[in-house]
């Protein structure tokens, strides 16, 4: 018996004692909470159905033979003139210049989706590469940053975000960009604070130690350690994104038509409810149902990745009675074991 | 003595804030310019009479100038006129102020009763049916956009009502001294959408902030000097909880101004936030200017009064 083929024994042997108690990552177990979370998982199909509509949209409409923007002045309008309700033909009935609307409704999540997920992704980047620096560094970098978050916060940034629309001329990455400036700050706050607390642990210290450059320090060692609150954020700027981009959109200076947004096409459609109720009810329905999907989606990963935290809707509560939680709840987020090389 | 040099401090401040926000309003809209002159002039005017009217506008001078004009009238109480009526700003806004008024003092009302209503209810009867149907409440109003709430209000409330010969529920604003039950009628509904969305996230973070308190070492002592389960809840309970519900509402003030435009929209209102929009796709600096300047001062004033609130709610705040 060689000296390797005791080592490999031994091993096994570990690992094989490891198995039996099957030791989890933080990510593992809030992975394993959030499967068992009947409602974010539905709402996880609901985003994942919505995403597969929007990718293949024009696969769809080529499929049902229609376009967004093709007006079907002969079947689609009355003789009256008037939009026809839903039918075999027109799921979702046809709109006041004799449009499809469902077509018009899944080429509106295009447009919901990928504002909301892209200009989520533009703040997410700047707000932790911002935050990390200014709660590692802090100094002047820190302090604009707390000017900026107020001003910020406090001011009815919907009015701006008109202004800059109606000087840049209303266009969809000028929306990206509003709510990517407006959404980055509050993120970079969070990421800010938990930095600041998590560089003076021991491992950081033993980072400094060796000689990690703070680029690493900060990269490889805080940030998958700031990782689960900025995760969480980052599904509720989401849906919140959607809707400002509908709001900009509702208020004629986002995505201006022949391109469908839901938020164009309520705008339209509130002149026609009296007689056409289908024209509100369908772009209505598909932009509640997607923000829900992601605000429950958010709400369900919150509660899987620190289950000490309250839901925001909480259906059951497991917070015991009795307990007072004293002072801010200090949340330790889940570290993932691959880094503590 | 301290409130006093609080306040001052507070009041600088707060005139600091609203002169930097003139400036960068000032600077926003020269970067790029809607050519109001060539607007204004209409198609096929002349060169000589576009430079006419910008002459007339005093939109020829240097920015400096203009911004100087600006701030001499300002400080005189006079806000500037409108490119395009060519009426004084303040005259325009004391038209629109009375439908925008109403819609925000209303809906903030009612939002803060109902918000904290519901947070009290089921905070004190946690788990129960009251308490399910607000969590559930909470969950789709959150969600909600004022707009898609407004157009179902719409379409549920009045066109159904309308339907049965019952017309209160009208868009439109109606003047409350020529009839304030026909005003009531018309801003029930504007009400409701303003303030669906903040009593979901005030209910919940009453709820919350009630649970946490109740939990508290002074409760416990209040309980048992023997004090009613009311007083112990709302007179002891509610108003430390109410504290984190405070610093919100001095945040939220600029939601509710965004969420008035939409409202206003939604509901054909004529106020400031239709005008506004009207003003800014359109250019009209001045009026833009003196919206701006109002809403920073509502903002800023009412971070004042929260901070003031927050000493009368917890002794244990000092105004630094």
């Amino acid at each position: 018996m060689s000296l390797t083929e005791v080592q490999t024994v031994g091993t096994s042997v570990e690992a094989a004692s490891v198995q039996s108690i099957a030791g989890r990552s933080p990510w593992q177990l809030a992975w394993r909470r959030l499967r068992s979370d009947k409602v974010a998982v539905a709402s996880g199909i609901v985003i994942l159905l919505l995403c597969l509509v929007a990718v293949f949209a024009p696969l769809i409409a080529d499929a049902t033979g229609k376009s967004y923007a093709e007006q079907f002045r002969d079947t689609g309008l009355t003789n009256q003139g008037l939009p026809v309700g839903p039918s075999g033909q027109f799921w979702f009935g046809t709109d006041d210049l004799g449009r499809d609307i469902f077509i018009r409704v899944i080429y509106g999540a295009r447009i919901s989706l990928f504002v909301g997920l892209s200009s989520t992704a533009i703040a997410v980047i700047a707000g932790v590469i911002v935050g990390l620096y200014a709660g590692y560094f802090g100094g002047a970098v820190d302090a604009v940053l707390a000017r900026f978050t107020d001003t910020v916060l406090a001011f009815p940034y919907l009015l701006l975000a008109i202004a800059l629309a109606a000087l840049f001329g209303p266009n969809l990455w000028m929306v990206i960009g509003v709510i990517a400036f407006f959404s980055w700050a509050a993120l970079s706050r969070i990421v800010r604070g938990q930095t600041l607390s998590l560089k003076e642990k021991e491992y950081v210290e033993a980072a400094r130690a060796i000689g990690s450059s703070p680029l690493r320090i900060m990269f490889i060692d805080i940030l998958p350690n700031v990782m689960a609150p900025v995760i969480v954020i980052a599904t509720l700027l989401v849906p919140s994104a959607i809707v400002f981009e509908a709001t900009l959109s509702f208020l004629g200076v986002g995505v201006v038509p022949p391109t469908p947004s839901w938020g164009n096409m309520i705008s339209d459609s509130l002149s026609w409810y009296t007689t056409s109720w289908w024209f509100l009810i369908f772009p209505s329905a598909a932009l509640l149902v997607t923000t829900l999907a992601f605000n429950l989606l958010g709400d369900g990963i919150r509660d899987a990745l620190d289950p000490q935290t309250e839901r925001i809707f909480a259906g059951r509560r497991r917070r015991k009675k009795s307990l007072p939680i004293e002072g801010p709840a200090l949340v330790e987020p889940p570290r993932p074991e691959v880094d503590e090389v | 003595m301290d409130f006093l040099r609080f306040l001052t401090r507070r009041i600088i401040y707060g005139l600091i804030v609203l002169w930097l926000i003139s400036v960068a309003t000032f600077i926003l809209f020269f970067v790029a310019p809607p050519d109001v002159a060539r607007t204004l002039a209409g198609k096929g005017a002349t060169p000589q009479q576009v430079e006419g009217i910008r002459h007339r506008l005093g939109l020829d001078q240097p920015l400096i100038v203009q911004y100087f004009h600006y701030l001499n009238n300002l400080l005189h109480g006079n806000l500037g006129t409108s490119f395009y009526s060519g009426a004084p700003v303040t005259s325009m806004l004391k038209g629109d102020l009375p439908p925008t008024l109403s819609l925000i003092i209303g809906g903030a009302i009612l939002w803060i009763i109902a918000g904290i209503g519901f947070g009290v209810l089921s905070a004190t009867r946690a788990r129960s049916l009251i308490d399910r149907v607000t969590t559930t409440g909470v969950l789709v109003g959150y969600s909600m956009p004022t707009f898609v709430l407004g157009g179902l209000l719409l379409f549920v409330v009045f066109y159904q009502f309308s339907k049965a010969g019952i017309l209160w529920f009208q868009p439109g604003y109606y003047p409350f001294q020529e009839s304030p039950i026909t005003w009531l009628g018309r801003m029930i509904l504007p009400w409701i959408t303003l303030a669906t969305v903040q009593v979901a996230v005030y209910s919940r973070l009453t709820r919350g902030s009630l649970l946490d308190a109740l939990g508290e070492d002074y409760i416990r002592t209040a309980r048992s000097k023997g004090l009613s389960e009311r007083r112990v809840v709302y007179r002891h309970g509610l108003r430390a909880a109410l504290i984190p519900v405070t610093t919100q509402l001095g945040v939220d003030i600029a939601t509710l101004i965004s969420g008035a435009v939409v409202t206003e929209t939604v509901f054909n209102l004529g106020g400031v936030g239709q005008s506004t929009v009207q003003a800014v796709v359109r250019g009209d600096l001045f009026f833009i200017l003196a919206v701006v300047i109002l809403t920073a001062t509502a903002v800023v004033v009412a971070n004042i009064v929260v901070d003031v609130a927050y000493s009368f709610l917890d002794p244990r705040v000092r105004l630094t």
